[in-house]
């Protein structure tokens, strides 16, 4: 069956999955269901502790068996131990066929292939996979369809029940015995816990590990005891180096700074740019420059924002010091600077959820109340779809992260995408994979010009007296292939390996094995 | 009759490394005015003849769009300027930069081979300009017979990293060891009625340095600068494209002398500054590095 962004999804896909076809980003406004529930077991007993001794302890004592479901984080970015230390004591008693929930998962989990390999692990869902996993599920070694899914998406599928969560595995900075959470402080300090949160309350077992454990009570809890099982401590949960860096060195790229600039300049001529507007943006050293472009714009015309949305970084974080935002909701910081700000600013600098943050499926998340947000694709096509999973070579290499939610949620959604990359047009016919539909985009900024979504006349309009390189869509892709040619299409097999998942749980794509390039005659 | 492009704009003048694709393959969007393709001092001395190989694709498949192709061939005292020279011609290059330019002869031996490749691959005979840097003290001094050595000489650059070497001190960041050199050049560009630009500012971290230099030259009256990185181009036509106070009061100047001129007056004020018809040319050149710059709006 054919998609609402054209995708063709084989009947046999929806009927193992039993989903629906994507029918558009507010296909599914209003829809009435029923939460999912946890089950619980009762700490009545004042005496009991909720500490274990070692790993093998409390997947016992969780009743760890074939079959579940597990779910992971990943505020710890590529500096993370916890899912590796878990999976090889899991590994190590046999245990098979679980599905693995994660947030997302990164290079740092590359000790997982051969867990997928043997049938330790033969489901997956997470916002995206990097690295030798990703080769992995490209080669169709995993078992069962890999299902790719936004942070929002993901949280809606927990607190709805479609995925349920048996054992949820909690790296925590630090904890008390009981359970109380928190991301500040400890050895491997990640600012807030935010993707955790509901697999605390949705999962029937929940986990804390932690290498600092701190006195009773640990307050303000971001994760509260009575979410949680048991407490294990262990020497190291991650490697705080690759947790959160300094502050990157703002780009000298004369291409970035371009792109930053036309970014810049396209969001001061929209007409949300006005005192109290909101605003999200990335990592990319586009993204940063952007927002620091932005900031002096804001200073010279006395403009302040209302409330900054993140995955937030230390430019995000100065313009709370130059009180240039009323306040920043926090779901990931990417640097020691958000780290800082966090705990320097407890009454302006906020963490939330991620359902609060980007689910669909909630009565209002944070992402609908965006003005702007700037993001980063892989790959755009001439109807404004954007590719940030798959690799232009076929193999899943990124995460959708919350590239789909804001972009579903923002007024106006800006896409930075330098026109090539190495001899890989950024813009072109047809995305390899659709993750973003094109009726969410509505500007592509590149190195070489900018494009803005037809569907979006008042932005047309908005730009047309400006100085900006505006031109179509097309003329961009045209651009592109008259430099390096138009790629051939990547060779695919037949076997479907995963799903893009849309953020209201329909399909919007399928991702297939990847054949050996051949060459025609 | 002189070559139509001979005096077009050329604030900026971009260097790239020819041994770099990356670099050439799009330096158009960053608009400078013309970009200088270099087969002298960034090509590694074993790859001169990569370079000149990615020079004549480039020169032959890209659309600089409009942007002017200069290429900077090796100094007359290597092995490689003649090979040099005839890429360029073949592949259609706008201008050739001569390196270590120091006699009017020096020139005249550059032109003789490029007239021979314009011949040998059938391109219209004074269709590629030359451009010469002068790199010496004996260039310096020479500036003059060099600007009045050829038709196709559209002016003179200065190179200063050479030129301090032979003036045996070293680039201070002041300016006052290349004051005299960039005076001589720009006094005898002016005589021969050709164009001037300042050598490069290398210091990236020291962008206002660097403001202050091109504020500098383009005061001493040169045409444009050199340049090594693209951050550079739009503080280089931001001073040397007028202002919109400029242009306005250029075109006042221009249309009152026009018309004081029909009545019989020729001293007047404007603005409450004194104007007679010596500020005439001025107020064109205003007028037209507007239009040239793209910023101008009037009628005239």
């Amino acid at each position: 069956m054919i998609n609402a962004v054209g995708r063709e999804i084989p009947e046999e896909i929806l009927k193992m999955t039993g989903k629906e076809p994507y029918k558009g980003a507010k296909a599914m406004d209003d829809h009435e269901f029923t939460r999912g529930a946890a089950k619980v077991h009762a700490v009545v007993d004042p005496g009991r502790s909720k500490l274990a001794a070692n790993i093998r302890e409390v997947l016992e004592k969780c009743g760890i068996r074939d079959g579940m479901t597990i779910s992971f984080h990943h505020h710890f970015r590529e500096g993370d131990y916890v899912v590796n230390m878990v999976m090889e004591e899991i590994h190590k008693m046999g245990i098979k066929d679980l599905t693995i929930c994660a947030t997302s998962l990164g290079k740092a989990h590359d000790p997982l292939v051969p867990m997928i390999e043997d049938g330790t692990v033969t489901s997956l869902r997470s916002s995206g996979v990097r690295g030798k996993i990703g080769e992995a599920i490209s080669s169709g070694k995993l078992k069962n369809l890999a299902v790719m899914c936004s942070h929002g998406g993901r949280v809606r599928a927990v607190e709805s029940g479609e995925v349920h969560i048996d054992i949820a595995f909690i790296g925590a900075p630090t904890a008390d015995e009981y359970g109380n959470l928190r991301a500040n402080g400890g050895k491997s300090n990640c600012g807030v816990l935010s993707y955790a949160i509901a697999d605390a309350e949705y999962a029937d077992r929940v986990v804390a590990i932690t290498d600092t454990l701190v006195p009773f009570p640990n307050v303000p809890a971001s994760i509260s005891m009575t979410k949680v099982d048991y407490v294990l401590v262990v020497d190291e949960i991650g490697n705080p180096a690759r947790i959160a860096t300094g502050a990157a060195k703002p780009t000298t790229d004369m291409r970035k700074l371009r792109m930053a600039e036309y970014c810049t300049q396209v969001v001061i001529n929209t007409p949300y740019f006005k005192d109290g507007f909101s605003y999200q943006t990335g990592v990319g050293g586009a993204s940063i420059a952007s927002t620091i472009s932005l900031t002096k714009i804001m200073e010279e015309r006395g403009i302040r924002m209302g409330f900054g949305v993140g995955g937030l970084t230390t430019p995000m974080c100065s313009l709370l010091e130059k009180d240039l935002v009323d306040v920043l909701v926090d779901t990931q910081d990417f640097d020691l600077g958000a780290i800082e700000s966090i705990q320097k600013h407890p009454d302006r600098h906020i963490e939330i959820s991620a359902s609060e943050y980007a689910n669909p499926f909630n009565k209002g998340a944070y992402v609908n109340k965006l003005d702007y947000v700037i993001l980063a694709a892989l790959e755009v096509d001439v109807n404004f779809n954007c590719n940030v999973v798959v690799g232009s070579d076929g193999v899943i290499t990124g995460a959708q992260g919350g590239h789909p939610d804001t972009a579903a949620g923002a007024k106006c959604t800006i896409v930075i995408a330098p026109l090539l990359q190495g001899r890989i047009p950024a813009v072109c016919t047809n995305v390899t994979t659709v993750t973003t539909p094109g009726e969410s985009v509505d500007v592509i900024v590149t190195d070489y010009g900018i494009a803005i979504n037809p569907r979006r006349q008042d932005l047309i309009d908005a730009l047309k007296d400006t100085k900006l390189p505006v031109c179509t869509i097309e003329e961009l892709r045209d651009q592109a292939y008259a430099i390096v040619g138009e790629p051939q299409p990547v060779q695919f097999g037949e076997k479907v390996v995963g799903i893009i998942e849309a953020r209201d749980g329909s399909i919007m794509d399928v991702v297939r094995e990847v054949k050996e390039f051949s060459f025609e005659d | 009759m002189s070559h139509p492009n001979k005096k077009r704009l050329r604030r900026s003048m971009m260097f790239l490394n020819c041994q770099k694709p990356g670099l050439i393959k799009d330096p158009y969007i960053y608009k400078p005015d013309s970009i200088m393709l270099d087969l002298e001092d960034a090509v590694a001395e074993n790859q001169k003849d990569a370079a000149r190989y990615s020079l004549f694709h480039a020169l032959q498949e890209i659309d600089y769009h409009g942007v002017e192709r200069v290429v900077r061939i090796n100094g007359l005292d290597t092995p490689h300027w003649k090979e040099d020279i005839r890429v360029c011609v073949a592949g259609g290059a706008d201008v050739i930069r001569i390196a270590k330019t120091e006699t009017a002869k020096d020139v005249h031996t550059v032109e003789e081979h490029v007239l021979a490749a314009e011949r040998e691959f059938g391109r219209p005979e004074g269709s590629t300009l030359l451009m010469a840097a002068l790199e010496s003290c004996r260039g310096v001094l020479n500036a003059l017979e060099v600007c009045e050595s050829s038709d196709r000489l559209i002016g003179i650059a200065l190179s200063g990293g050479d030129y301090t070497k032979d003036l045996q001190t070293v680039i201070t960041g002041t300016g006052v060891e290349l004051m005299g050199a960039r005076q001589q050049m720009i006094i005898a560009a002016r005589a021969a009625g050709v164009q001037c630009w300042d050598t490069v500012f290398t210091n990236l971290d020291a962008m206002d340095v660097f403001e202050e230099e091109v504020r500098m030259i383009k005061m001493m009256g040169f045409d444009g600068k050199s340049l090594v990185n693209p951050r550079q181009i739009d503080i280089v036509h931001k001073i040397f494209t007028p202002s919109q106070k400029e242009i306005i009061f250029a075109e006042k100047v221009v249309k009152e002398i026009e018309e004081k001129k029909a009545l019989g007056i020729g001293v007047f004020t404007v603005d409450g500054k004194m104007i007679d018809i010596a500020f005439y040319d001025g107020a064109k050149r205003t007028i037209n590095l507007a239009k040239a710059s793209g910023v101008y709006e009037g009628d005239l």
